[in-house]
């Protein structure tokens, strides 16, 4: 019965835990932007999330600890911590090799963080939503 | 939480640049001085960076920076014809630093601008966290 109130939350909770991740790999990037023979990094969130919420649902699980009777508790796998990171292709090639495109990356970075803080903003509703639920007529 | 991380990545690209800002300073203050008693002027020096790999602790990498080296640029001194200057050679020659202040200026506006990014980084990463702090609290 519980599981109905934190599934929801639980979606949000990987997304928050990947946007995190992605921000700090894009940090990584301006960090090293003046380092030469740097290859930039790059997470395609679609996919990753995907992957993270679909072991969460049984999709994912894991080889060789298949579940044959419905009361059986899938083993899921831990996705976050082994994301599969992709290279960024440069859009102008540079003399020392440095795959960093600083405007892109700062588009990135404004564009993660502006989602990192929606998902906030979603998480923090559906918990006021099930406060207000959980609320008799009379606690106004 | 990788935000954490974020301060570590962040945090060794400023200290990095300002290094890099420090030797911009250093070369840029020896632009005019001239070569010592033993003919060894001040040569410029330049710095070169290079990843750091930092342990997450969940695997996952996270790449800071570091600076590698600091090279001297070898190249012979700007030399100047001036044989009254106390410090000319035989032949009237002044021998002053190799530093091209152009060179310099740019070098230094480039370190200020990716200190200013690293910065930002980290100041959006707090906020960040400060409302994940805040999560749940309606």
């Amino acid at each position: 019965m519980i599981n109905r109130l934190t599934d929801s939350l639980d979606f949000q909770a990987q997304a928050l835990t990947l946007r995190s991740e992605r921000q700090r790999i894009i940090a990584g990037n301006i960090a090293n932007a003046d380092t030469p023979n740097f290859v930039a990094r790059e997470m395609d969130f679609a996919s990753a999330l995907r992957e993270a919420t679909g072991a969460t649902t049984g999709a994912g699980t894991m080889a060789g600890a298949g579940v044959t009777n419905s009361a059986h508790i899938p083993l899921t796998l831990q996705s976050a911590g082994a994301l599969a990171l992709k290279y960024s292709a440069p859009a102008q090639t540079n003399l020392d090799s440095n795959t960093v495109d600083m405007d892109r990356e700062r588009a990135s970075f404004v564009d993660n963080s502006v989602k990192y803080e929606a998902t906030l903003r979603f998480i923090n509703t559906n918990v006021r939503q099930m406060l207000d639920a959980m609320k008799s007529a009379n606690q106004g | 939480m990788s935000l954490f991380k974020i301060f570590d990545i962040s945090g060794s690209a400023v200290s990095s640049q300002s290094q890099r800002l420090n030797v911009v300073a250093s070369n840029l203050a020896n632009v005019d001085t001239v070569a010592g008693p033993d003919g060894k002027q001040y040569k410029a020096r330049e710095v070169t960076f290079q990843t750091v790999m930092m342990d997450t602790g969940d695997g996952s990498p996270a790449a800071g920076v570091k600076v590698a080296k600091i090279s001297e640029d070898q190249s012979p001194g700007r030399k100047v014809h001036d044989p009254s200057n106390p410090s000319a050679d035989a032949d009237g020659y002044v021998t002053y630093s190799n530093v091209n202040a152009v060179d310099e200026m740019v070098n230094m506006i480039s370190a200020s601008r990716s200190y200013q990014n690293n910065i930002e980084v980290m100041n959006t990463a707090k906020n960040l966290l400060m409302k994940t702090l805040q999560m749940g609290q309606g």
